[in-house]
């Protein structure tokens, strides 16, 4: 279908989108990527009446790694994201997220906070950013402010950003020395939402014991969740711990419902099992990195 | 209500164009109605099927998701943009008609944008990767083994005639990757 009518603004800068949004407030909407608002718009399922294409923007599509970690902002597309050598690096979760966000082509138009201001409780972006702790930095009328990933997102598609706001960009926070990670997913087909998908990080210590083991969850629950597995796991080495466990309490604690792609039973199933899958992938990269890498000596910095 | 309207200039396969319509008008349906280019076909028209796909600075991108005046500034190639200029068929769409790698030809110009895209990046795939690249474009006809054929013999006709490859794609995506 077509979409709806609307106002359109182009603003070329910051000061200026920060102004149209304050006049148009909760009648007008950030257009980025535009690959989850306009097909909702093409649905008639959104119809705003003000549309702030923020593509002219100067000044929003930077990638800065640091040592703290990677941020992104507003305008890098997933695709180049994902390219990015020097932000896969320091934080390998985004590109082994970023790999399982619908297909390449929507990967070259989509934006990385695009869809995590979208707050799609099935996107992998927003998961990731919930399972490292991450930030979105906001923009509004009356000043900046950053949301940690655990109070930004408040309901399904729903986020704390106020309507004069703007996410001008995410934090990736790197994850602990002697971490890995990995991120799995079942879909029906290649490319779907998931109806369930797992994110994990795993971090052993010298020993190459498990110290901490965490996950993150997209399709079972109105916003991301994030479980902090350690308590099954913990002493263990990868192939020694006791993976299953992890899995029956992470399926303890999930709540997913009932929905037209799957019953609500199917989805705890598959969060037990994938839970599994995610945690033992990101040991064997945790091993990997430590085998490479091997601590104290090399301190990460090299890589 | 009248609609307000823009007045945009779009510029598809090196010719600059320039028409009136309003902020709604999708690029898919600026290139067929408003451009008279409907070498570019609409299907679904919210993202998933691929009919639509076009190059956007040698990108593919879903034309059904984007509003034309978003795609100003940019350098759009349709399939009518994919030949060389003395006509001779793009290596992508040599291939399609070598291997049957269509019937009704309805989804055809989105295959070979996402085609010639992935070959530029993957000059010798494997049918695995091959099978991956088409896997956001629904075909109804084929049962997709002659277009994943397709891909694997368009990479060895581009191999086999290096250069061959139409001045628009390559510039583009050039420019694109920036």
């Amino acid at each position: 279908m077509k979409p709806p009518a609307f106002r359109y603004h182009a603003p070329a800068s910051l000061a200026e989108t920060l102004a149209t949004l304050a006049e148009v407030g909760a009648r007008g909407k950030v257009l980025a990527g535009g690959q989850s608002l306009v097909p909702l718009m093409n649905m008639r399922l959104a119809a705003p009446e003000h549309i702030v294409d923020i593509n002219g923007v100067a000044g929003l599509d930077d990638v800065t790694v640091d040592a703290g970690g990677v941020r992104i902002g507003a305008l890098v597309r997933h695709a180049r994201l994902e390219a990015d050598a020097e932000a896969a690096a320091a934080v390998p979760l985004l590109r082994q997220g970023l790999r399982l966000v619908a297909h390449p082509v929507i990967r070259n138009r989509g934006t990385t906070v695009g869809s995590i201001a979208h707050a799609d409780p099935s996107a992998e972006m927003p998961a990731a950013l919930a399972l490292l702790g991450g930030s979105v930095e906001a923009a509004g009328a009356a000043g900046r402010r950053t949301v940690p990933a655990a109070e930004f997102f408040t309901g399904p598609m729903e986020s704390c950003l106020r309507p004069d706001e703007l996410a001008v960009s995410a934090h990736f926070p790197r994850p602990e020395p002697g971490t890995g990670s990995a991120f799995t997913e079942v879909a029906r087909r290649h490319g779907d939402y998931a109806l369930c998908g797992v994110a994990a990080l795993v971090t052993l210590d010298a020993d190459l014991r498990i110290t901490a083991a965490r996950a993150g969850y997209l399709s079972v629950s109105p916003t991301p969740a994030v479980l902090d597995l350690t308590d099954a796991v913990a002493g263990r080495t990868p192939d020694t711990a006791d993976l299953a466990a992890a899995g029956r309490l992470a399926v303890g604690r999930l709540e997913p419902e009932d929905d037209i792609h799957a019953t609500a039973e199917y989805r705890a199933h598959l969060a037990g099992v994938l839970t599994v899958r995610a945690l033992r992938a990101a040991a064997e990269d945790a091993l990997a990195r430590a085998t490479r890498d091997p601590r104290p000596a090399g301190s990460g910095s090299g890589r | 209500m009248t609609e307000q309207t823009h007045e945009i200039r779009l510029h598809v396969n090196g010719v600059p164009h320039t028409a009136t319509v309003p902020a709604r008008r999708l690029l898919s349906d600026c290139l067929r109605h408003d451009l008279g280019l409907t070498g570019t076909h609409v299907g679904c028209e919210h993202g998933v099927c691929g009919a639509c796909t076009v190059r956007l600075d040698g990108l593919p991108v879903r034309s059904c998701l984007m509003f034309a005046v978003s795609a100003q500034g940019h350098e759009i190639t349709t399939v009518e943009g994919m030949a060389a200029p003395d006509g001779t068929p793009h290596p992508v769409q040599r291939a399609f008609r070598e291997c049957h790698g269509l019937q009704c030809g309805f989804c055809t110009p989105g295959f070979l944008a996402v085609v010639a895209a992935f070959l530029e990046e993957n000059p010798d795939p494997t049918e695995e990767q091959a099978r991956e690249a088409v896997g956001g474009n629904l075909c109804r006809c084929t049962g997709y083994q002659n277009i994943v054929r397709s891909v694997l013999r368009a990479a060895e006709l581009a191999r086999e005639h290096p250069g061959a490859e139409p001045p628009g794609a390559g510039a583009a995506a050039e420019g694109g990757r920036a």
